[in-house]
């Protein structure tokens, strides 16, 4: 039977990289001199997981790197060595490696074995360094052991004509799910087999146990068997029975002495031997990387990987969800097919039953397919412990990070485009944000900073935050540097927030000297314009000596969008529901008209610039043109607000994104098509876009 | 049909020998954790129950003892699957009553096998 194993790849790069991760938060979790025997049990389990199926899948190049971590894990395991900063950071630099190695080999690219090399050794330095209690010798020596016996048995198989075998389970050797017959029938696989049972210890019908074992056998196999092969058939049972083995020679001079075979260490399986393979391996490794092994790296990668094919973990608990919502479905249209079938009037109120149950279940189903969609934001948060670990220590400081809300659920696609945007923040605090050590004790702050990332639900939005107890913005200093930098004039009016906003503008940047760790200014608006490609926006408040808070609010999910209908003319459009503020008629005394520069409305202290739709979208069977005719619907975008004037306001409802872009070209003002549910098409507006467009 | 519970942390070596064992004609019921398998294994009687050592939750020696207390699995053949080809882990495993072991890495081949070895 041949298996295609190229099918698990996929799974088994997935689960690999998480329990990287794993590795690398436990790691990180892990104090110096401490023995935490369930934190580091879960580093290892996640290490041995990645060597067992590495191992299994032919990526050997893999597994014989993970056994020597393994090794060190394991030390650490048995408080046979202590945990030292030394050793965590060899092993999280390990897990770098390890990461590298198996993206190449998920991409198809050659493995850097100079890399591997390198953090080979460094293990392996880390690993005599216990020299006390040092496994790789005791495991030298039990390889070399091991290794002999198979050549000492070749040795003798001539001439052999058979093997007498003699046989006596213990009592209790049933209760261990092996069965005698079945260990003859393998036995009558390898030759002629003849068995004669002893009964004699079977204890007469009163004392009868019958679970357990009272009979002994004679077996005679005849032919030129190798006694491996004998061996490994009892070799479950070694324990658990008498077993003796002698071999009939053709040439009578050399029977050996039974007990001699029996001894436990020559029982060699074959599966023993390819993990013996694996174990030279490592002991091999403290030399240089073997010559070999580039070899066996291009082999890996020559096969064909399956390329990441977008694929999601998902919750059990999600999918059973949606089976369920699917058998209502089906129950609901059975019932509404019975309905129909012999459609009376006086069913009707089973009709409409039978349809509001079935708007009811695909409303829930079509929840419970986003569901799927959506990933704890711990994806994301997961790797910033590591990166806050080597980057204060890069920096000299101090720093703790907490993470809250990790479980909050967003869809895959923001999970994933907003791991860089972070990045860039998180950094941004640790470089700029927070303080030296001794700066922060002169200001009476505790000596280690703290950055908070968190994450949490608002309305249909979630919000990520970054806040640090730093030194906070200076508003002077942006003022000055912006001014410096030609971006805005000498005697511009900016309010905080407009200040604060300062350093989104391109080619700001505040600190003195630039530091490879938060780049050189280019960053803030490229952050900027990745979270609002995503439909989210970004704010910051801060306070000088206290530290700042960045906020990023996001669309929970890309694909559907609460919406509110509007009409103009024969149009529909939608608005997304979380940027209208609220709807009003409003009556000519509110409105003020500014030559050449369009129409406003006040709205209790604010003056809102009006948007009429008919206008911008040339909608010329729009019924209402006199402002007091139509509605007003206030809506904000990017912190700007506005009002649409618009015919009427229709339903709320949850609409599907379709792309505009895709099957037709970018509009201003739009962000997408939606299909609504007699079927037309309804244009979704893009709040920020149309703000722009009634400014022009 | 040969019903057998195939337990494993890892998803793709519990893939792996799911549809192994399936493409042989067995029928394959997975767990992802000892616990997991424990109550599969109360509320489904298996013929052969194949489990990976090292798990969160229970890990594969905790399982087979607690297997071996059920009347059902008194004498059900309980197989190993280890990356450890040392002794300490397959004499643990055998004293909580496995009835053998199979050691990573392995081809499907091995395998089957083993599992026809110890159900026929």
């Amino acid at each position: 039977m041949s298996i295609d194993m190229a099918q698990f790849h996929q799974v088994f790069f997935e689960e690999s990289f998480e329990g990287l991760d794993t590795m690398e938060s436990g790691l990180l979790d892990l104090n110096t001199g401490d023995v935490d025997v369930d934190e580091i049990n879960m580093i290892f389990r996640a290490a041995h997981s990645i060597k067992g199926g590495s191992g299994t899948f032919g990526f050997t190049a893999v597994s014989d790197f993970t056994h020597v971590m393994e090794t060190l894990l394991d030390e650490m395991r048995d408080g046979r060595r202590l945990v030292t900063q030394s050793a965590v950071d060899a092993l999280l630099g390990s897990v770098d490696c390890l990461r590298a190695m198996l993206t190449a080999i998920q991409d198809e690219q050659a493995v850097d074995t100079q890399n591997v090399a390198e953090h080979k050794k460094v293990l392996e330095v880390e690993l005599t360094r216990g020299a006390d209690s040092s496994p790789v010798a005791s495991q030298e020596s039990a390889t070399s052991e091991q290794v002999s016996d198979p050549v000492a048995i070749t040795a003798h198989e001539a001439n052999v004509e058979g093997w007498n075998i003699s046989f006596s389970p213990h009592p209790n050797m049933l209760k261990t799910g092996n069965d005698p017959v079945r260990m003859f029938r393998e036995l009558a696989e390898l030759g002629e087999l003849t068995s004669t049972a002893d009964f004699l210890g079977v204890p007469d019908i009163h004392n009868l146990e019958p679970e357990e074992c009272a009979i002994s056998w004679k077996l005679h196999l005849k032919g030129n068997t190798a006694e491996q092969d004998i061996e490994e058939i009892f070799s479950w049972v070694e324990d658990e029975c008498d077993f003796a083995i002698q071999k009939i020679q053709s040439t009578v001079q050399s029977v050996s002495p039974v007990a001699e075979t029996t001894d436990s260490t020559t029982t060699v399986q074959p599966d023993e031997q390819t993990s013996k393979e694996d174990k030279e391996t490592t002991a091999e490794a403290t030399k240089p990387v073997a010559s070999k092994k580039p070899v066996k790296d291009k082999k890996e990668t020559a096969k064909p990987a399956n390329k990441s094919s977008g694929s999601i973990r998902v919750d059990t608990t999600k999918i059973d969800t949606l089976i369920n919502m699917v058998g209502e479905l089906v129950i609901t249209q059975s019932m509404l097919s019975l309905v129909g079938e012999h459609f009376e009037i006086n069913k009707l109120d089973q009709l409409k039953t039978g349809l509001s149950q079935l708007e009811r279940h695909t409303r829930e189903l079509q929840e419970s397919v986003m569901n799927i969609r959506m990933l704890p934001i711990s994806f994301v948060f997961s790797r910033f412990p590591r990166l806050v670990h080597d980057l204060s220590s890069k920096l000299g400081k101090k720093i703790e990070l907490k993470l809250v809300g990790e479980n909050t659920e967003v869809d895959k696609t923001v999970v994933e485009l907003l791991s860089d945007p972070l990045v860039h923040l998180v950094r941004n605090s640790l470089d700029h944000g927070i303080e030296m050590p001794e700066d922060r004790i002169a200001a009476g702050k505790p000596e280690t900073g703290t950055v908070i990332l968190e994450a949490y639900h608002r309305g249909g939005n979630i919000v990520i935050e970054v806040v640090d107890d730093g030194k906070g913005l200076n508003k002077d200093k942006l003022r000055a540097k912006a001014i410096e930098k030609g971006l805005i004039d000498e005697d511009a009016i900016l309010t905080d927030k407009q200040t604060y906003e300062l350093i989104f503008m391109p080619g700001f940047s505040t600190a003195e000297k630039l530091t490879d760790v938060s780049g050189r200014g280019v960053g803030m608006d490229v952050v900027r314009r990745n979270i609002q490609s995503l439909g989210g926006n970004i704010e910051i408040i801060s306070e000088l000596g206290k530290g700042s808070t960045i906020s990023i609010h996001l669309p929970l999910t890309l694909a559907i969008l609460d919406g509110q209908s509007i009409s103009v003319g024969d149009e529909r459009y939608i608005v997304p529901l979380g940027s209208i503020i609220e709807s009003i008629n409003i009556n000519e005394d509110m409105v003020n008209r500014i030559a050449g520069k369009g129409e406003t409305f006040r709205l209790r202290d604010e003056f809102l610039p009006i948007v009429r739709m008919h206008d911008i979208f040339h909608v010329e069977s729009a019924k209402a043109t006199k402002l007091t005719d139509g509605l007003v619907v206030v809506v904000e975008g990017q912190g700007v607000k506005c009002g649409l004037f618009v015919d009427d306001l229709l339903g709320q409802q949850q609409v599907v994104i379709k792309s505009l872009e895709a099957n037709y070209r970018r509009v201003e003002g739009i962000s997408g098509a939606t299909i609504l549910g007699d079927g037309s098409v309804a244009l979704i507006l893009d709040i920020p876009g149309l703000v722009r467009l009634a400014n022009q | 049909m040969t019903n057998i519970l195939a337990v494993d942390d890892s998803a793709s070596m519990r893939q792996m020998v799911s549809f192994t064992l399936k493409g042989a004609g067995y029928s394959v019921v997975e767990a992802v954790d000892g616990v997991d398998a424990l109550n599969k294994a109360k509320s489904e009687k298996f013929d052969c129950v194949v489990t990976d050592v090292n798990m969160p939750n229970k890990d594969g020696i905790a399982l087979i003892k607690d297997l071996r207390t059920l009347p059902d699995y008194k004498f059900t053949p309980l197989l190993m699957l280890t990356t450890e080809s040392g002794m300490d882990k397959k004499q643990q495993g055998k004293e909580a009553g496995a009835t053998g072991w199979i050691v990573k890495p392995f081809n499907p081949d091995q395998l089957l096998k083993t599992i026809k070895k110890v159900i026929g």
